[in-house]
């Protein structure tokens, strides 16, 4: 009874700790001279952004995975987290702190705005009346806005910044107490070279605790609370309880998570740009959590790492790499592999994360991880060989709903 | 353990051959083997090429990628050597300082942060020792002062606003295209040879920032030569259907239409202003024309009939008359099957010129590479003689007035050049107004 | 005051464009339920539909010119159309101008076959799954889509003018008594106001006086009584998807000349349509048609220099500004009933 988890939720933290910690060598599983090692993804700016992506899935999959609130503007608050850190970065100082707590703060205001009048409506109304707001926000801070957002260019970082608190010899980049998120220690062991990012690691820091108190969320009675919402609004209503303060709530903290990430996003890389509230990036976090798994706890930020590995590491597979890798095939043939293949790569990258979707949403119902709960049972199935009789039985009881954990 | 800013993955590549087989674990870091970021110690050198290949320019950025890599090969000594044959340079044909340059390519998506961390996953995966490439100015200035943080070279595509070399200039970044005071120094005395000096404009704007520095630019320069504005208009990025900024216009008084567009915007907005039939009517006892101050070849395709004998401004174009020009155009052509629009021949001299400087420089430093650049002076490279001004690293060279063809023979020569107007016309003091409030800082080596 | 009638015709004009892309969308969720992300790609599809009849008529062959040379210098290939060749230049020319109304006649059968495939291969598997999986499925649908249209055409807008007999304006104003030049309106954009209002009528008068619009709308009401009255229901689905895909086609078909066709123009529209249909109200196909005007208008007046003066931006937002405005005052959207897509 660790950290007031049961046990099973102890050793699930734990295990979601060890991978957070040994990140830099799981996407680094190829040697830098194997011609696989374009497919290795363990460098700075891939970890972080599937850390900070990965938080900004599980805020959003506690407001949609627990009450069924879909939301299309989460993209909103990521947006003003980033602004309001890159504020604090110019006027205050480079210290991460500072500017993380500010967009949490700032991005929990406008949820808590955006939320108000947003739950007064629900299904797709709650979602279109979301997506205005995060369009309207992104569309004046690329336009009108720009004394604040700086436009189309982003708001970036000046040599002349006021930048209060620091003193003349503070670092120039975005820092944790003097030590700048970009420095970087790496480890070679033979051909292999993994590289531990301060920032990196300061977002891990962040997931783990921000999956944390979603496990929590998730276990509480006000977790409980919002599951109601999802199952039927109507009968909580004849209780004579009002789901609003709870989808509230829920709201706020989803948004805090995004402005969190978008704090994150601008101390791992000082610029706020406005595309960050496009709705198509408040899409994308939708498109991530159902990838991976609403409601469950770990699918957000499964959906969130494919995504973000398949956008950074395919687009960059061009038809260069590709005759490389099949110049073992007489000519004829190595064009036509290349020629099939380069559709899906590079500037096809796209084509690939399309039919992934598709694919996905047909075979595994439920996500990522209720494929992986799938593939497991059948292998185990196969394992225990002809024990057919429980698992034909299970058929006429009522589904088990699964462990959130699994 | 000692650590480094950014990770050195081309050092620890050509690194790792040589210590292959060493078993015990080793903690390092590159900076203690190396003087700048992603210094290359093996036998290549990576080139990194950002261009958007999804999006509404990915073809424009297809089109960039392909001069890249022609650049690449004329620099490893392959194919016919294209320009290299008509610019003195310091290159022999065989890679830069006895390397052989290999190239990485990433997506941009025309968005500041994927450009970002498309450049990020260059220079921290692949090692890049420099980026090039792009087709938007807001990507321009996000790229470069990622670069100028990373201690790399960005050497600039198609970015045509001031802001580029003006106010967001830095240190390791060089922009070769001209930017909108030029397009605007370049295109007034033109128009006002052509429509006179008594007109009235109307402005219609891309509401973000390079509409407002090419509006303010152009609005100068034609105002100085006597002409009206009667009204400028922003116009959401978003909008595909200009009706209702354009059904306007007529009644406003105004003889000319300035359109501050480019791409789907500036295709849309000036099919429909033709088909409101503006071309066709008589203001103020004149023909009442058209104006889209910046111009390219692939948007004019997209653009159709609508810009025959409408006026614009380009880099570059494939049919003008120099040996430069002509070498290029054929080692494309050749290649490819056609002409190089103009930000495939900005993004093939920037590589070119990068190389180039590394050569004369002796060093792949960034900080020799900018020195190099600094002031250099050069030509036979389609722009006739042309200066890499140090002040704020911006290329000045003769900029072309162009106008929709209105007999075209193919389907590449929908524009032709009007007038070639000399560099001494758009030159500018490096703390003209419009470009005022920028610091281009000290060059970062990473170091 | 003639400023404000300019802006008032131009805004119905424009809503005419926004109720036609609407109205596919309301007829899928109405009947089927189904939240289509794809739908912004019939659209395109349907503006493709005029670049690919522009491209048949414009079959050529080539003769090579020795006397002119191309950008390489050398000798020129001259491509004279099949059809200027066989009809004579003069008819030939009319043919190849008329590309665009012509290829209504591709649209129709193509956007049918297309909306039946996507029907019986796609979208009936996910009728009774969650929302969520209905976005992920059609989304994935539509990247897929947009990204074969990018390989085949390119990333490029491809130019597809109108007919040149309706080149030019009419001038609305002299009509009215005003001034020349003050109200002017092209003709091609008229020709879609009135197709549209055409297609409307059209796809109302189906749904309100055939047996099958009748059994359709039962179907909207009360799927599973009318699928226990012995009528097959499924099949009449894929029809109105069939249906929904053929208006959104000609929508986008006609729509060539004024938003050049290009691979990403499905997404632009996505949204947007997706608002009309909500501030509409879901389900309601006279809804989505008052919708698309009420915001084509709004959005016209928006864009009026004294109305940006007073408040900077507002063009920018005035669409979901309304979204908000009307959902938060009449909370099922305009003409919506009540309990449609509400959990």
């Amino acid at each position: 009874m660790l950290f007031g988890l049961n046990k099973k939720d102890t050793r699930f933290l734990i295990i979601v700790v060890l991978l957070t910690l040994f990140t830099p060598f799981l996407m680094q599983p190829f040697a830098e001279t194997s011609p696989l090692a374009q497919f290795n993804g363990g460098y700075p700016d891939l970890m972080a952004k599937v850390a900070i992506f990965g938080i900004f899935a599980i805020g959003f999959n506690i407001l949609f995975g627990l009450t069924g609130y879909l939301s299309f503007g989460h993209a909103a608050f990521l947006g003003v987290g980033s602004y309001a850190a890159v504020w604090m970065f110019k006027l205050l100082t480079l210290n991460v702190f500072p500017a993380v707590i500010l967009a949490v703060i700032m991005s929990g205001l406008l949820a808590l705005v955006i939320g108000w009048i947003s739950l007064r409506r629900s299904g797709i109304y709650f979602s279109i009346l979301t997506l205005a707001m995060a369009e309207m926000a992104y569309r004046l801070a690329y336009s009108v806005l720009t004394p604040i957002t700086n436009g189309e260019t982003g708001l970036q970082l000046r040599p002349h910044d006021p930048r209060v608190l620091d003193g003349p010899g503070a670092p120039q980049y975005p820092n944790l107490f003097g030590l700048e998120l970009n420095d970087s220690y790496f480890l070679r062991l033979g051909d292999h070279v993994f590289t531990f990012n301060v920032g990196y690691y300061f977002c891990a820091a962040f997931a783990i605790l921000a999956f944390y108190v979603s496990l929590r969320i998730f276990r509480s009675p006000f977790g409980l609370m919002l599951r109601a919402v999802k199952a039927n609004q109507q009968r909580m209503n004849y209780t004579g309880l009002s789901p609003r303060p709870y989808t509230l709530a829920a709201f706020v903290i989803s948004g805090m998570y995004a402005g969190l990430a978008g704090g994150l996003m601008a101390a791992m890389d000082p610029l706020a740009g406005a595309e960050r509230m496009q709705w198509t990036v408040g899409g994308e976090v939708v498109i991530m959590t159902i990838l991976g798994g609403a409601g469950t706890l770990m699918g957000p930020v499964l959906g969130a790492g494919t995504i973000k590995y398949l956008e950074n590491i395919f687009s960059k597979i061009n038809e260069n790499v590709l005759h490389q890798w099949f110049a073992f095939l007489p000519d004829g043939l190595e064009n036509m592999v290349v020629w099939l293949i380069a559709h899906f790569t590079g500037e096809g990258w796209a084509l690939t994360l399309g039919l992934m979707f598709m694919l996905v949403v047909f075979f595994m119902p439920g996500g990522l991880v209720e494929g992986g709960r799938r593939i497991a049972r059948l292998w185990r199935k196969r394992r225990h060989g002809g024990d057919g009789g429980a698992d034909g039985d299970e058929l006429h009881r009522p589904a088990r709903s699964p462990h959130v954990a699994e | 353990m000692s650590r480094s800013r950014f990770t050195r993955r081309g050092v620890l590549k050509s690194g790792a051959v040589a210590g292959a087989g060493v078993a015990l674990p080793t903690i390092f870091t590159a900076g203690s083997a190396s003087a700048f970021t992603n210094e290359p110690t093996g036998a290549t050198v990576t080139f990194g090429f950002n261009v958007p290949q999804s999006g509404p320019y990915a073809d424009e950025g297809m089109d960039e990628l392909r001069a890249q890599q022609l650049a690449v090969e004329h620099i490893n000594g392959e194919g016919d050597g294209g320009m290299l044959n008509t610019f003195k340079s310091a290159l022999d044909g065989s890679g830069v300082l006895g390397k052989k340059v290999v190239y990485v390519t990433g997506d941009t998506q025309t968005k500041s942060d994927a450009a970002r961390a498309s450049a990020k996953s260059m220079i921290e995966k692949d090692g890049a020792i420099m980026i090039n490439g792009g087709s938007s100015s807001g990507v321009a200035v996000a790229v470069q002062s990622l670069c100028q943080e990373a201690g790399i070279i960005f050497m600039a595509g198609l970015t045509h606003s001031n802001d580029t070399t003006g106010k967001d200039r830095k240190a390791n970044g060089f922009r070769h295209f001209f930017n909108a005071y030029m397009s605007g120094a370049a295109l007034a005395p033109v128009l006002a040879k052509a429509y006179g000096t008594d007109r009235r404009a109307y402005h219609l704007t891309a509401d973000y920032n390079w509409g407002w520095t090419q509006e303010e630019s152009i609005r100068a320069a034609t105002e100085a030569l006597g002409w009206e504005t009667v009204e400028t208009v922003r116009t959401p990025l978003s909008t595909t259907d200009f009706s209702s900024y354009i059904a306007p216009v007529l009644n406003s008084g105004a003889d000319v239409l300035i359109l501050n567009h480019y791409g789907g915007n500036m295709v849309n907005s000036i099919n429909q202003a033709v088909q409101f039939g503006l071309r066709d009517k008589v203001v103020n006892g004149k023909n009442f024309e058209i104006v889209v101050p910046l111009y390219s070849e692939l948007m004019a395709e997209g653009a159709g009939e609508a810009i025959k004998g409408v006026y614009g401004s380009m880099n570059w174009n494939w049919q003008l008359d120099n040996p430069g020009t002509k070498a290029f155009v054929k080692s494309f052509g050749e290649k490819y099957g056609r002409p190089p629009s103009n930000s495939a021949h900005t993004c093939y001299v920037q590589t070119l010129l990068y190389a180039d400087a590394v050569a004369r420089a002796g060093s792949f430093n960034p900080c020799a590479v900018v020195e190099a650049l600094e002031d250099f002076e050069f030509d036979g490279m389609g722009n006739g003689p042309t200066l890499y001004r140090g002040a704020d690293h911006q290329c000045f060279k003769d900029v072309l007035v162009m106008k929709g063809n209105e007999n075209p023979t193919n389907q590449f020569d929908i524009l032709e050049i009007v007038e070639l107007t000399p560099r001494a016309q758009v030159e500018y003091a490096p703390d003209h107004p419009m470009f005022a409030g920028g610091d281009l800082g000290k060059c970062n080596s990473g170091a | 005051m003639d400023d404000i009638i300019l802006q008032f015709i131009n805004g119905l004009d424009k809503g005419s464009a926004y109720a036609l892309i609407a109205l596919g969308l309301t007829l899928i969720f109405g009947t089927l339920g189904v939240v289509n992300f794809a739908h912004g790609m019939l659209f395109m599809l349907g503006a493709f539909c005029a670049v690919v009849m522009q491209r048949i008529l414009n079959i050529s062959a080539v003769t090579i010119d020795e006397t002119q040379k191309d950008f390489l210098g050398r000798p020129l290939e001259v491509k004279t159309p099949y059809a200027e060749l066989w009809f004579g230049p003069e008819i030939g020319q009319v043919i190849v101008n008329w590309s665009v109304p012509l290829s209504l006649l591709l649209a129709v059968p193509f956007m049918a076959l297309v909306g039946w495939v996507m029907e019986r291969g796609i979208i009936k598997h996910f009728y009774k799954r969650p929302h969520a999986d209905q976005i992920l499925a059609t989304f994935g649908l539509a990247i897929v889509i947009q990204e074969i249209m990018k390989e085949i055409f390119g990333a490029n807008p491809i130019p597809v003018p109108a007919p040149q007999s309706f080149a030019g304006s009419l001038d609305f104003g002299v009509l009215l008594g005003f001034d020349p030049n003050v109200i002017v309106y092209p003709y091609w954009r008229l020709i879609y106001f009135l197709f549209s209002s055409v297609i409307l009528l059209a796809v109302f008068a189906f749904l309100r006086y055939t047996t099958f619009g009748m059994v359709v709308r039962a179907g909207m009401a009360d799927r599973e009584t009318v699928g226990l009255l012995g009528i097959n229901i499924d099949r009449r689905f894929t029809i109105m998807f069939a249906i929904a895909a053929i208006v959104a086609g000609v929508a986008g078909a006609m729509y060539a000349p004024i938003n050049s066709p290009n691979y990403h123009m499905g997404m632009d529209f996505l949204v947007l349509s997706f608002v009309v249909v909500v501030v509409g109200g879901m389900g309601s196909l006279a809804g989505a048609v008052l919708a698309g005007y009420l915001l084509g208008v709004l959005e016209s007046f928006a864009s009026m220099n004294t109305v940006k003066d007073a408040l900077p931006g507002i063009d920018q937002v005035i669409i979901y500004l309304t979204a908000i405005v009307v959902l938060l005052v009449r909370p099922r959207g305009l003409l919506g009933r009540r309990g449609v897509m509400e959990d």
